[in-house]
Order: C-alpha cells, then sequence, then structure tokens
C-alpha cells in the first residue's frame, strides 16, 4: 500500500515558516528546545487539560494539547440508562448551560418519536435557551478578565450570572443542574409571576454590563494582550470543524440557529455577528454581541409567549402520565410503572439533531434498536473540535499568551472530555 | 418589543478604532476605572451599614439560607401515614429510576393485609445523590419528596451519609398527609 503523502503546505516545516517563527527564535544551531508542561491540573487552567510546550526562549515553536482527563465514560452510560433517566447525565456535559444540553438530547428523542410539542413548551425552551447563553457567555468573559488580571469584572459577571441561576432555581429546583427537560415537554410549569420577574433581572443585568464595558473596552492592558493574539485563519477555522462564536469571528456567520431554525428561533428578530480577524479580541466582541442578541430574544420570548396552555404534548407513549391518573386508574399506573421500568420505547433508526449550544453546534447522534436505552449515542462536542486547532493558534505566540487564548476558546472540559 | 435595548458606548468600535494619546496614556482610564468601582464600594458599604444585605456569602453547614426558593430540590422526605408508618409500599421505581443508583429497597410483608408490603430498608446514599427529583416523580404512592432545606446535608464520613428509613421518616415530623411540601412535580 502507497503511503500516504500530506502535501507540502501541510507538512509542519511548512506552516511554521507561513507563520515565520523559524527564523525568529533558535539562537544557536546547537539549542534544543526546553519542554514546559502546564499539567492536567493547573492554576491558571480552567479545566482539566495537558498543555506539553516547547519553547525557544520566550517563544513556543511546537505544543502538545492533550485533553481527556475529565473522561467519564458519557456515551458508555446513555447505553446503560433508560432514555428519560440518562438526562442528568446530560447536565453535566456542559455544566453551564445545562438547558441546552437537556432541550437538545430531548429533541433528538422527540424527532425520533415524532412527537410535536406544544406552543408555550417552544417559546419556555426558547428562553430558557438564551438565558443560559447568557450565563455561560458571562462566564467565559468574566474568566477571560481575571486571567488577564481584571478580577472586578469577575465578579461583576458572576453577580449577574447568579441572579439568573437564583431565578432558574424558583422554576426548575436547581441551579446549576436542572434535569427539566422532559420528551415531549418539560417537568413542570414556571410560577405564576417568574416572566415579569426575569424581566426585571435582566433589565438590571444591563447596568452592571455597562461597568464592565466601562473597565474593559478602553483599558491598554487589556486591548494589548488580546489584539492580534491567538489568531486563526478562516480556511483553518473550517477545516478544524470548529463552530460557534470562535467561528464567528473568523468572519463566517453560520449558525444553526439561523441555519437550521428550530425551536421559535425564525419567529424572533436578532442577528448573527461575525468578526473579522479571528483573535482573542474578536472571542471577546463577537460574545458581548451574542449577549445583546440574547437579550434580545429573552425579551421578545417574554412578549410573545402564549401566558397559559399546556406544557406537555398529549403523545403518552413517551413521558410520564399526570399524578392523578396514576393516583386514581389502573391505566395510568401501568403506563406509569411501563416507562419507569423499560423506558419509552422509539422505533428502530438513527437520528442526528444539533442544536447551537454556547460554544458551538451541540449534536447528538443516536443510534437506536427499538428497546428503551440507546444502543449508541455520540455526542459532538463544540470543545472537543476546537481543542484540534489549539496548536494552530498557540504556535508562535509567547507562554503568557496561551492562557488569555485559551480563556477565550471557552474550553468547558465535561463537554470536550466527555 | 416594547423594551429596547440601550447602546452600550463604547461597543460600536468596530472596525478597530486607532487609539488616541490619552488612551494610551493610562490615567484617563485609572480615573474611570477608580470611579465605577468606588461606586460599587459605596453603594455595599452603604447597605451593610443599614443592616441589609451586603454581602452574599454564607456559612454554609452552620448559617441556613433564609431565601432559598420553595422550588429547591433538597433534602428528601418519607412521608407518614397517620399512623406513623411509612407511606412507601416498596415498589423499587425510586430505586428503578434513580440514574447514580443511590437507593436502596428491601420489602417486607406489612401487618396491614390492605397495604401489603413496606420497607424494611430504604437507604439513601446522600454522597452519590445527585438531586435530580426524580425518585419524587417515580413515586406512584407520593411517599418520598424533597424539602427545600438544604439541612444537615453534610458528614465527616461518607459512611455516615447513608440515611436509613427511620432518619428520612422522622427527619419532619410535621410532614402529613394532607399538606404538600417542596418538590412535587404535580
Amino acid at each position: 500500500m502507497a503511503e500516504l503523502e500530506i502535501p507540502a503546505k501541510y507538512k509542519i516545516d511548512e506552516v511554521r515558516k507561513r507563520k515565520e517563527i523559524l527564523e525568529l527564535p533558535i539562537a544557536s544551531p546547537g539549542d534544543e528546545p526546553i519542554k514546559i508542561n502546564l499539567g492536567p491540573s493547573h492554576p491558571a487552567m480552567h479545566g482539566t487539560i495537558k498543555m506539553i510546550a516547547e519553547m525557544v526562549g520566550e517563544t513556543i515553536v511546537n505544543i502538545d494539547v492533550e485533553p481527556g482527563f475529565l473522561h467519564r465514560g458519557f456515551e458508555k452510560m446513555m447505553e446503560n440508562h433508560t432514555y428519560p433517566s440518562a438526562l442528568p447525565y446530560t447536565d453535566r456535559l456542559n455544566y453551564v448551560t445545562a438547558f441546552i444540553n437537556n432541550f437538545g438530547y430531548v429533541a433528538t428523542i422527540e424527532k425520533l418519536f415524532g412527537i410535536e410539542i406544544t406552543e408555550r413548551c417552544a417559546w419556555l425552551r426558547t428562553l430558557f435557551s438564551e438565558l443560559s447563553r447568557i450565563t455561560d457567555h458571562y462566564t467565559c468573559q468574566a474568566a477571560i478578565c481575571s486571567e488577564i488580571g481584571a478580577m472586578t469584572p469577575f465578579l461583576y459577571f458572576m453577580q449577574a450570572r447568579d441572579w439568573i441561576w437564583e431565578h432558574f432555581n424558583w422554576a426548575t429546583g436547581a441551579r446549576q443542574t436542572y434535569s427539566y427537560a422532559r420528551i415531549g415537554g418539560l417537568a413542570r410549569d414556571i410560577p405564576d409571576d417568574w416572566l415579569d420577574k426575569c424581566k426585571e433581572i435582566l433589565k438590571s443585568n444591563i447596568p452592571l454590563l455597562k461597568d464592565i464595558h466601562g473597565l474593559m473596552d478602553k483599558n491598554r492592558i487589556f486591548l494589548d494582550r488580546t489584539q492580534g493574539v491567538g489568531e486563526i485563519s478562516q480556511e483553518d477555522a473550517i477545516n478544524a470543524g470548529i463552530t460557534g462564536p470562535f467561528l464567528r469571528s473568523t468572519g463566517v456567520g453560520y449558525d444553526v440557529r439561523k441555519a437550521l431554525p428550530y425551536l421559535k428561533y425564525n419567529e424572533v428578530e436578532w442577528e448573527v455577528p461575525v468578526g473579522k480577524y479571528g483573535d482573542n479580541y474578536d472571542r471577546w466582541f463577537i460574545r458581548n454581541r451574542e449577549i445583546e442578541e440574547s437579550l434580545k430574544i429573552c425579551f421578545q420570548c417574554i412578549e410573545k409567549m402564549p401566558r397559559t396552555g399546556p406544557i406537555n404534548s398529549d403523545d403518552y407513549q413517551a413521558h410520564l402520565p399526570y399524578k392523578p391518573e396514576v393516583y386514581q386508574t389502573i391505566e395510568g399506573l401501568i403506563n406509569h410503572f411501563k416507562i419507569i421500568i423499560e423506558g419509552p420505547k422509539p422505533p428502530k433508526g438513527t437520528i442526528y439533531h444539533c442544536v447551537e449550544a454556547a460554544n458551538g453546534e451541540l449534536g447528538f447522534f443516536l443510534v437506536s434498536d427499538g428497546t428503551g436505552t440507546a444502543y449508541r449515542l455520540h455526542v459532538r462536542a463544540p470543545s472537543f473540535m476546537t481543542m484540534g486547532a489549539l496548536d494552530k493558534i498557540i504556535i508562535g505566540h509567547q507562554l503568557a499568551d496561551i492562557i488569555p487564548i485559551f480563556g477565550s476558546v471557552n474550553m468547558v472540559g465535561g463537554e470536550c472530555d466527555r | 418589543m416594547s423594551y429596547q435595548l440601550p447602546d452600550f458606548p463604547d461597543m460600536n468600535y468596530y472596525d478597530r478604532k486607532k487609539r488616541t494619546l490619552l488612551d494610551q496614556l493610562y490615567v484617563k482610564e485609572i480615573g474611570r476605572g477608580v470611579w465605577i468601582t468606588s461606586k460599587h464600594l459605596f453603594r455595599n458599604l452603604f447597605k451593610w451599614l443599614t443592616f441589609r444585605k451586603g454581602g452574599v456569602v454564607i456559612l454554609y453547614p452552620e448559617e441556613q439560607r433564609p431565601d432559598l426558593s420553595p422550588n429547591n430540590r433538597g433534602r428528601h422526605v418519607l412521608v407518614q401515614r397517620r399512623n406513623g408508618s411509612p407511606r412507601c409500599v416498596a415498589c423499587q421505581m425510586c430505586a428503578t429510576v434513580c440514574p447514580a443508583s443511590c437507593i436502596t429497597i428491601e420489602a417486607e410483608e406489612s401487618d396491614d393485609a390492605i397495604i401489603q408490603k413496606r420497607p424494611k430498608v430504604f437507604n439513601i446514599d446522600i454522597s452519590r445523590c445527585i438531586f435530580c427529583g426524580f425518585c419524587v416523580e417515580a413515586c406512584p404512592v407520593d411517599a418520598i419528596r424533597m424539602l427545600p432545606t438544604t439541612e444537615k446535608l453534610v458528614g465527616y464520613n461518607r459512611f455516615k451519609m447513608i440515611y436509613d428509613r427511620d432518619t428520612l421518616l422522622h427527619w419532619n415530623p410535621v410532614v402529613n398527609d394532607d399538606v404538600v411540601h417542596g418538590y412535587n412535580p404535580i
């Protein structure tokens, strides 16, 4: 068999030459690069990831990125649990946007069943998805700020995030791992005045955001460390399979919410922000713009949402029957037991469904063999794709630039390593 | 849309503005930073001086949060019948649905001929529990509920965090048949 030939332009020497590194650092011919290990558990890395950097002087000439230290066998566990009882595991994929993971997982199974969710449920899911996208962007932005040395905006972001999380607790019963979605609906209806309070909370976030912009937008230290650092070309980003704010910062306006509209995203007005250079600063900028767009969507959802109506679909094959039926009728009780013991049984087949998570396209590929448990479930995790392109971004920069670069790509360990 | 977002003052910076000399000198930005942070400082200080909620830190095991949501999924309780026996009929539904497999149930025959079964052992390993509330949802007789409080959910030893039937049953004797407490999916 002929050996696979690598085109010249992809060879490492050529790549380095293009980045004009080889001429830069090597001092004398006998020098070897020094290896520096940024271990799996390092105070400056958020998430457990190992990086072995080869350095000449202060410049990184080669880097080896090793994810996988948070591997918990998510996909194997999905094969051992029935569809409803595996739901809490999806909370822990990207633990900041548990709602989006829940709704993505549940929508995959609904697609397989052919269940249509109710109007009110779809609006609620849209609202919750956007709120949790806001919280994820808050978290990422806060991390970038604190890694560059600005602790105050970090605390303001955390405060704003906590207001939203505490408000989630009033609707779902948990601050972070909600387990709120059910196949064909939601776990429970929201309290009566929840939406009005939600509006107030979002409005009270705006002064805090203004303060943060006041601190960061013209801050010279911040601009110097983000502008022109961690650049990636559009081509590289597409080839690596990157999606989400990272891809949009290079100028590609790909967003699953626009490209393959799901839930109610085609009934609200919003736009996809794109960047130009694909560096740290563009990623920061895109996330800020997305927070604004998400706020817009949230306000529109609250306006347009029907205030009354059923939450769960009429389809009883997938979700648990209502409690009065379980307590009073034998059919309801049998249905309840069957769904819990055996799980809802979708038809045989394979299906892929993707949603726009905070870091990009979160896809679920499900193989069903007709039983109540998934035969195979693969998660297309957006963070994992960014890890493949991380060396392209980091090579040529200095050791201190790893931290803001790694902060701005927003790798989430639970999702990346699964 | 009734509510319009305000324009953030410096957000319309695309394409990147060239920085002026005044921006390059740190002085102006330091002044702005001090102004913004001191506004927050004095606001919080005023709240603290007038005995309102200033900080948000709670020293957890000793202090309890007074403002927890009534829907919060906290501590498990087993509901009693009017004579004080557990309402649970040991049907194993909660143990089946539990994603963390932290519930252990052993059944025995009940004295009452109508009830037939009752739990001899009902253990919940709180150190493994993920508080998803599925056990509450799965119960066909409304025998297990979750209270909003997170009291006594800590321990020095993981073996002491396995709560048995009597602890779960008598932890809050106020629970009676008619009042719906805490997380209940109806």
